[in-house]
């Protein structure tokens, strides 16, 4: 069955359907109604929502509550999601599993409220100190809220691992019909968590290694298994790619935009098709290749000025002219603006640089 | 032969790090003693915080998170929501209870999260070296007021515990001081109750335990004891500022 639902609703929905029984938040706009979700819906299940007094002291309960072995969550925006780095950065390294939703908003500083796709950076390359990644799953559609948020929650505790879902103001707040598939029972056991050490060893949840070599063997483990989810875990969509000559690499909403940009191409008889990044880490480079390698040039779609066109820029490695359209402030490129860069290209020989707006 | 003196349970065999005459030893070793004497060693979770006693985790033999300076207060709250019947308590320093983690521990107290604070104050950053805290006293020498606390440029000292007091979240508020023998025996009957009203389900419970750091102080850890009750004092009252018996 399908209901109509926000896609900040849906997170929440789903969120509880994946057994998250603990909500830490601060609000912040485009994504207040994630949290006013969850205080409804939360104690109705028997779990415990908490406004708490800041996102620093939020994404530091999600510490505590995911080092006691429950599945937890927090959500935030542009500036509450940098306040939230410090506490991240201690999550990654303590590999605490945990679900963290960025709606952006437009930035930098306290920007504007209209939805952006401008923390792609912070992100994908951190934001916090230290050598750590977040898993990060951006999705495309009310529907894709829902079932990223159940697969966040999977991975999290499959890679003990911070898994951040990151969408913009417009998949958070704009309304399309959902249905709730059910999941898989998650992995419940947690023997490092800490519970009371009843009839065990004492568990400790730490981050500090004095020693320098300790602290490399643990860097060495952490990059070990950021390893193995790039092997496994690159997730994304094609569209029309198999015998496109202009790819068009975009996430998020801009993809939908550009794949109504590159339905107007076709019609027009230009062979443009779509790549569309589901885990923007890990990045899909490989598969990215694959299909620059058969095409003449990539324009990459963004509403920022120009962030996942770097990682377009390393997986197409110089075989193929990367060019770039971007909105920025929460500002949308619109499709027929796309479009208008597609036919450039087939104008300009494939190799016309648009700089970001 | 009875043995009269051992360590207790709740300690692991791990060999302090403090400093020779540091009582941030003679407070641990006072939690252990509550713990192993309310029997809830296996039932307890403790959060270490940023300071000299980040290695708690090393010390207290139970189940331990370390937390982000200042974060304890919020770490403790996301584990006590998670495991409400198991006892939680923090471990903080003044620079990183009272500076850097204000609101966290404000805010833990003014939800009368029910978990147990333990708050060492050594009027003074021991950790990196000495610098101005701010509980540090008008006049105190430290390596950031090398000509004492200006209090008309660097402010003044926070009696964190009154301040609390001011809430109606917590439940228990107390001050101790571990200088001298009789001190020791009442801030240990202190720290007991704290962790009493958590297991009584009562609220929010506090102590704040006066400590001597006499590396950076520059003294001889008995001149340290002695300048501890001359100047700490007079400024940090010691007592009970905040005692529920039942829950309202
Ligand atoms: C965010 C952050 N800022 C600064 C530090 C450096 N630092 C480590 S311990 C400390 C002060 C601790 O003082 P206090 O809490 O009084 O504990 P004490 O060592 O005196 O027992 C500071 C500033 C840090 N670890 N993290
Ligand atoms: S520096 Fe001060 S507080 Fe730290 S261990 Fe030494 S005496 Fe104790
Ligand atoms: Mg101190």
């Amino acid at each position: 069955m399908k209901t109509l639902m926000k896609g900040n609703e849906a997170i929440g929905e789903a969120a509880i359907l994946a057994g998250c029984r603990y909500f830490f938040g601060y609000p912040i706009t485009p994504q207040t109604e994630l949290p006013e979700y969850l205080a409804r819906r939360l104690p109705e299940v028997n779990g415990v929502f908490l406004q708490a007094e800041s996102e620093v002291a939020a994404i530091n309960m999600v510490y505590g509550a995911a080092g006691a072995g429950a599945r937890v969550m927090t959500s935030s925006s542009g500036p509450g999601i940098s306040l939230k780095q410090e506490g991240i950065s201690y999550i990654a390294a303590a590999e605490l599993p945990c679900v963290i939703v960025d709606i952006m908003r437009g930035g930098p500083g306290l920007g504007g409220i209209q939805p952006s796709q401008s923390d792609y950076f912070q992100a994908t390359r951190g934001g916090g100190h230290g050598d750590y990644r977040l898993i990060v799953l951006a999705p495309a559609s009310v529907q894709e809220m829902a079932d990223l948020t159940g697969l966040a929650f999977e991975l999290a505790d499959r890679y003990r691992n911070p898994v951040l879902l990151l969408g913009d103001g417009v998949l958070g707040q704009m309304m399309e019909p959902v249905s709730f598939n059910p999941l898989p029972a998650g992995e419940t056991v947690k023997p490092w968590a800490t519970t009371g050490c009843r009839g065990r060893e004492r568990n400790v949840v730490n981050t500090l290694y004095l020693n320098p070599e300790e602290l490399e063997a643990v860097n060495h483990r952490l990059q070990e298994k950021y390893r193995l989810i790039e092997a496994r875990e690159c997730r994304a969509e094609t569209y029309c790619t198999q015998d496109a000559e202009i790819v068009v690499v975009a996430f998020g909403i801009a993809a939908r935009i550009a794949k109504a940009a590159v339905d107007g191409a076709r019609a027009e008889g230009v062979r443009a098709g779509l790549v569309r990044p589901v885990t923007l880490w890990p990045f899909p480079y490989r598969m990215l290749a694959g299909v620059l390698k058969r095409a003449k040039a990539a324009l990459v779609v963004e509403m920022n000025a120009g962030q996942m066109l770097e990682d377009v820029r390393l997986a197409a490695e110089g075989c193929v002219p990367v060019s770039f359209y971007g909105r920025t402030g929460g500002m949308l490129p619109g499709s027929r603006a796309v479009l208008e860069q597609i036919r450039l290209l087939g104008g300009k020989k494939y190799g016309h640089y648009v700089r970001p707006a | 032969m009875a043995t009269m003196f051992a360590r207790p349970e709740a300690l692991t065999a791990n060999p302090f790090h403090y400093c020779p005459g540091c009582t941030h030893g003679v407070i641990h070793r006072l939690v252990a003693e509550v713990i192993d004497e309310l029997g809830i060693r296996e039932n307890t979770v403790a959060v270490a915080s940023v300071g000299c006693s980040v290695l708690a985790y090393n010390y207290f033999n139970v189940d331990v998170q370390q937390a982000a300076h200042g974060r304890a207060p919020a770490v403790a709250t996301g584990i006590k929501r998670v495991l409400p019947d198991r006892v939680v308590f923090t471990y903080q320093g003044d620079g990183d209870l009272a500076s850097i983690g204000t609101a966290e521990i404000v805010h833990a107290a003014a939800r009368g999260e029910k978990i147990t604070v333990i708050f060492v104050n050594n009027a003074n950053y021991g950790m990196t070296g000495g610098q101005l805290a701010p509980t540090t006293l008008p006049g105190q020498v430290t390596t950031t007021s090398p000509s004492g606390r200006d209090v008309t440029r660097a402010g003044y000292p926070i009696r964190m515990v009154e301040m609390l007091a001011t809430l109606d979240g917590p439940a228990y508020l107390a001050r101790a001081s571990v200088h001298n023998p009789a001190q020791v025996v009442k801030a240990k009957k202190m720290l007991r109750r704290a962790f009493e009203v958590q297991m009584q389900g009562l609220g929010f419970a506090l102590v704040e335990v006066l400590s001597s750091c006499p590396t950076n102080w520059g003294l001889k850890p008995v001149e340290a004891l002695r300048w501890l009750e001359k100047n700490m004092l007079p400024y940090y009252p010691t007592g009970e500022f905040k005692c529920l018996q039942q829950a309202v």
